[in-house]
């Protein structure tokens, strides 16, 4: 049996690790072209040849001081779990800045291995470069790859099983700081050597820690940082590099272009890309934000339209489906209430849900598309002026993004921000960004009472979601999170083409999310629902009289003033909690109505949900107020989990909890009565 | 002068970034060390530029050009 080999992806941001790891492991995580999408470590079994690994994705560094949680993340898996190897992805293209990072990866002294990636891109740049001339300056095995279409992958797994097992030589070159600096270097070192609790270390990368300040490696060390500064830094005898710390990333970056001269022949730097050109109209001061908001409204156009080419035949065959269920249920004998059951409350409450399924799939579509060209990382810099007026960077619209999809990664995304307060800040606001499983909310809706405008209103209520995202987090950086601005700094990946893989990927992965949300939270909600508008306490009865009923009556007067008083729709909001696609399936259960569902949203139609929504008190206004409430109320349950966890407070969480409540009422409150008071 | 007043399609030398520590670290990770050239690429962008660091594509907020001080190349 042979062992098992740990294998660390480490790299810059964007350079391609989690692209690797897929290719490797089999496994379907997302990515995107914009810097942060693996803000987590992930681990994934590889099978080759007769050796078991363990591949560990890690998120995207430029150093090994760590500037933000996710860095962190990185370097302490690397520093402190010793893996086996570390490959290096370096994307070709890019290469400078990349190997910064891969001379500071050999110092920490864990084997390296080098893999090239997106050789296509650097070729098709011009470059020329000399992988074996690379792998002797730096002493590591290079290995070129295309990720994104599984070439050298074999090579790249042979060379990183034979350091593991050390079967070659692996004996990397320093870089070599300068006299004064390796002076410098040699005193840590002896430092060093009188500690104990550093065994595990590289000395020499210690050392440079030492130098450097670093935070981290200080506290481990016990020391405190020294403020001889003025005196010892003349002894630099270069006014620019007034400090060790600069002096260290100088001389790196110095090693590594004396690398790239004797390595790679660039053509003479073009003036402009073709990125650049898009750049210049896309990020351009006065047509930015316009784009931005046509393409949004693209999108949801796009979704619902397409998407309603395909509803018919959903609900069709969820009305079959109900169909031939009653009636086999009826031939095989079963009680009244069973034949209810699956009917009325799994068939009726999940079909309600999945007849959006087309809408949400393309709206997918739509967002994969925007994150694979890199369009993301440009958005966070158009929104940068709006988000610096009210304290945040532009970088903290990345995560608000991420939560058109769902918010649950959307709040983990905000790791990539670096100031705790920010941070804090981005985790309250971003449930407020729509996500997918509100939009069947919206267009059931929005179908039924507004026929004509649906695309329309459900742009809007992105856009309103997008206002008080902003103006929350305007008012908790002026109060709660008072603190200094973030500097502003990203890297803007190239534009790409998707690819039918990432893209289609990114896709199935979110429709299969949420599919299997449909076969269990909402599957579940929906019996649980079915249950309680069917009994109460004294059992089955009518459901007037249910327990859900009563919860709903209990719920309506604090709804009354938003205009959708009724047990029905206080019923739906709560049931929503489990997840806001459960408003519809409750709607569904309550009126009956599971397969005709989309029908109405579609064609407006007066017999039969609409009818019972109107016959419900609901008017063109309360059903807007009663959207604009489901967009910002409470998160659902994942969501809050989610909050919990990464603001690891309690504290935070049950703030998050009222505020959405708080926002909600009354901003509907607000559409409600001024509508009213106009006369629609 | 401060990066800020450079104009798109100029090349500037870096001569020294003028913040704390922290800030000044993640920029020359980044590649902005003292010396190296960088190329303007867009500053019509809401006050934040674009630039040219040993071939990737940069964004400085306005609040950090300000305090990058370089010369014309």
């Amino acid at each position: 049996m042979a062992q098992n080999i740990t294998i660390a992806l480490a790299g810059n941001p964007n350079s391609g690790k989690t692209t690797l790891f897929n290719a490797l492991t089999g496994a379907r995580h997302s990515v995107g072209n914009w810097p942060g999408v693996t803000v987590e470590k992930k681990e994934g079994k590889v099978k080759y040849k007769d050796h078991n690994m363990i591949a560990v994705d890690l998120p995207g560094t430029y150093s090994l001081s760590p500037y933000s949680l996710e860095e962190m993340i990185a370097r302490n898996y690397i520093v402190d779990e010793s893996p086996d190897v570390v490959i290096n992805i370096v994307d070709a293209s890019n290469i400078e800045r990349n190997l910064y990072l891969s001379m500071q990866l050999i110092e920490l002294g864990k084997p390296v291995v080098l893999a090239l990636n997106m050789m296509d891109m650097a070729e098709k740049r011009g470059y020329k470069i000399n992988v074996e001339k690379l792998s002797e300056s730096l002493g590591v095995p290079v290995v070129p790859i295309v990720a994104t279409q599984k070439k050298g992958l074999k090579e790249l797994l042979d060379k990183a099983v034979d350091i593991a097992l050390k079967n070659i030589k692996y004996s990397p070159n320093q870089v070599n700081y300068g006299k004064d600096l390796e002076k410098k270097i040699e005193e840590a070192i002896q430092m060093l050597k009188t500690k104990t609790n550093i065994s595990k270390y590289n000395l020499r990368w210690l050392a440079l820690k030492v130098i450097e300040e670093d935070e981290v490696v200080m506290d481990l060390l016990n020391l405190k940082p020294s403020i001889q500064t003025q005196e010892e830094l003349a002894v630099t005898g270069d006014e620019l590099l007034d400090d060790y710390e600069s002096l260290i990333a100088d001389q790196r970056y110095q090693y590594v272009s004396s690398v790239i001269q004797k390595c790679i022949k660039k053509p003479k730097d073009a003036a402009l890309t073709t990125s650049d050109k898009i750049d210049k109209v896309i990020t351009n001061k006065w047509l930015g934000l316009p784009i931005f908001a046509g393409l949004m409204y693209f999108v949801f156009w796009f979704s619902i339209n397409v998407g309603e080419i395909f509803l018919d035949m959903i609900d069709e065959s969820f009305g079959a489906l109900g169909e031939v269920a009653e009636a086999s249920l009826e031939a095989a004998g079963s009680a009244e209430w069973l034949i209810s059951l699956v009917v009325d409350g799994i068939i009726g409450g999940v079909g309600a849900v999945m007849t959006f399924l087309p809408q949400i799939a393309f709206l997918f579509v739509a967002i994969s598309i925007l994150e694979d060209s890199g369009y993301m990382a440009r958005v966070a810099f158009i929104m940068d002026r709006a988000m610096r007026k009210i304290g945040l960077s532009g970088k903290a619209f990345i995560p608000m993004l991420i939560g058109f999809g769902c918010s649950v990664p959307a709040v983990m995304g905000t790791r990539t921000l670096e100031d705790e307060k920010d941070r804090l800040a981005s985790i309250l606001v971003v449930p407020f960004m729509s996500c997918g499983a509100r939009a069947p909310i919206y267009i059931l809706f929005a179908g039924i009472f507004f026929p004509q405008y649906t695309s329309t209103i459900v742009f809007a209520l992105y856009v309103l979601g997008i206002i008080v995202a902003i103006f929350s987090a305007l008012l908790f950086k002026k109060t709660l999170f008072k603190g200094e601005q973030t500097p502003f700094v990203m890297e803007l990946p190239p534009y790409r083409f998707p690819t039918l893989g990432g893209t289609g990927i990114s896709v199935l992965e979110r429709v299969k999310g949420y599919l299997l949300r449909a076969g269990t939270v909402i599957f579940s909600a929906s019996i649980l629902i079915w249950f309680i508008l069917g009994f109460n306490f004294t059992g089955m009865v009518d459901m007037e009289q249910s327990i859900g009923a009563s919860i709903g009556n209990f719920m309506a007067p604090f709804f009354k003033p938003l205009g959708f008083g009724s047990w029905q729709a206080g019923i739906s909001l709560i049931t929503g909690l489990l997840a806001k696609e459960v408003v519809v399936s409750s709607m569904a259960v309550i009126y009956g109505l599971g397969e005709a569902v989309g029908e109405a949203a579609m064609e407006g139609d007066v017999m039969g949900m609409a009818g019972a929504l109107k016959a419900a008190g609901f008017t063109g206004m309360s059903a807007l107020s009663f959207m604009v409430f489901s967009l910002l109320y409470l998160p659902c349950v994942a969501v809050i989990g989610v909050i919990k966890k990464e603001t690891n407070s309690w504290k935070w969480t049950w703030f998050s909890i009222v505020y959405t409540t708080l926002i909600a009422w009354i901003v509907s409150f607000v559409v409600y009565q001024v509508g009213s008071l106009l006369g629609f | 002068m401060p990066l800020s007043m450079a104009n798109p399609g100029q090349e500037v030398i870096l001569n020294a970034i003028n913040w704390g520590p922290k800030l000044k670290k993640k920029l020359q990770d980044m590649g902005l060390t003292p010396g190296v050239k960088l190329n303007v690429i867009s500053n019509n962008t809401n006050g934040a530029f674009i630039v040219n660091v040993r071939g990737s594509r940069l964004v400085l907020g306005s609040v950090v050009t300000q305090q990058i001080m370089v010369e014309m190349a």
